[in-house]
């Protein structure tokens, strides 16, 4: 699962999650949401680490984030 | 989905071999929708900061364990729907009337959490004088301030709070202070009252600025919940729409034009050394 779960109906467009992503993790979809806006998409969900820069800027709290556990980080980190 | 995810995660740290039990859930959810905010997606342009507003009240008042004896007072202005946003007691004032209203659910109730969120339109135009009294009687109420220097829901018009030279439907050649006077800078005017216990401004910019923003309404709620006197947490926000601008753009222009006149930081803070007001 990637660690920011975008709600793409509830995005209105204002990239500010795009220019605040300190990784340039996400990009502005070329779809249109059910209200007409092109939301923004996690385009490069292997940069993203859950930093919640875009969650913090999204003014309709349309992002939600996920980090891995510490424990659960290390195992990966045994096994990659 | 997540618990697809996160079997899915499992089956192949079984494949691995070393993995124990409670690893199955290791993904945590560390930002969400406060529990305060409804579900009801915002009536407010793009880009605007009313929304990033409203989720840090709700944050504030799930932090403090409020959810069950908070009242919040609606303006008129943008955010005149905002009662359909949070999940606690809402009332709806007349136009600059909150502070008003604010009062009278405090001393009727006074073990309420009382809040007003309130726009410049509704603050420092109608409502100056409310505000001033509300804060010259020290009213055990928190004041959730909104400066975007210009009145959004009826379409741009010149407010109180806008800049020297910036261009509305009604200034359409910029402000001129000869004919229209100077901006009310609202946290320096109402500094100097004694019974104001906590009074601070900042812009909602950045990630940096927006924590920043969170301890300042900390200290604004502690201002009532430990009968200090009124608090209250100015933030400038953009209005990507009525300034024309894009959301991106209207941040710049607060960061670098719009603190010039109205500085940021801390103003009144009784908190420290609470001397009764």
């Amino acid at each position: 699962m990637d660690l920011c779960q975008i709600h793409a109906d509830r995005c209105k467009g204002c990239e500010l999650c795009v220019q605040f992503c300190p990784k340039h993790a996400l990009e502005m979809s070329e779809e249109r949401n059910a209200a007409g806006y092109h939301p923004a998409v996690l385009a490069h969900p292997e940069l993203c680490n859950g930093c919640a820069m875009c969650a913090q800027m999204c003014p309709e709290t349309g992002i939600e984030i996920y980090r891995r556990q510490k424990r659960a980080r290390q195992d990966a980190a045994n096994q990659g | 989905m997540t618990t697809a995810m996160n079997s899915q995660d499992g089956m192949k740290k079984q494949n691995g071999g070393s993995v124990a039990a409670e690893d199955l859930v290791d993904l945590k959810c560390v930002f969400e929708r406060p529990q305060s905010l409804s579900d009801k997606p915002f009536h407010y342009c793009p880009g605007c900061s009313h929304g990033t507003y409203h989720r840090l009240i709700a944050e504030m008042i799930d932090e403090f364990g409020f959810m069950d004896r908070t009242v919040g007072i609606c303006p008129v202005g943008c955010a005149v729907f905002a009662y359909e946003y949070f999940e606690t007691d809402m009332i709806e004032a007349s136009h600059g009337r909150a502070p008003a209203v604010a009062t009278g659910v405090k001393r009727a109730l006074p073990d309420r959490f009382v809040f007003t969120y309130q726009g410049d339109g509704d603050l420092a135009s109608i409502g100056m004088g409310e505000i001033i009294h509300a804060a010259a009687r020290g009213e055990r109420i928190t004041v959730f301030f909104v400066n975007n220097g210009i009145f959004g829901m009826t379409g741009g018009q010149m407010a109180p709070t806008s800049l020297i030279g910036q261009k509305t439907t009604t200034s359409v050649d910029g402000r001129d202070a000869r004919a229209t006077g100077h901006p009310i800078r609202v946290c320096e005017l109402l500094s100097n009252l004694e019974g104001v216990a906590y009074m601070a401004r900042v812009a909602l910019t950045s990630p940096k600025n927006i924590n920043t923003c969170r301890k300042y309404m900390r200290k604004a709620i502690r201002a009532q919940t430990e009968d200090v006197g009124l608090g209250l947490v100015e933030v400038l926000s953009p209005c990507p729409v009525q300034w024309g601008m894009s959301p991106g753009d209207a941040l710049h222009h607060i960061e670098e034009d719009v603190v010039k006149e109205f500085p940021p930081g801390e103003f009144v803070d009784k908190l420290a050394d609470p001397v009764k007001a």
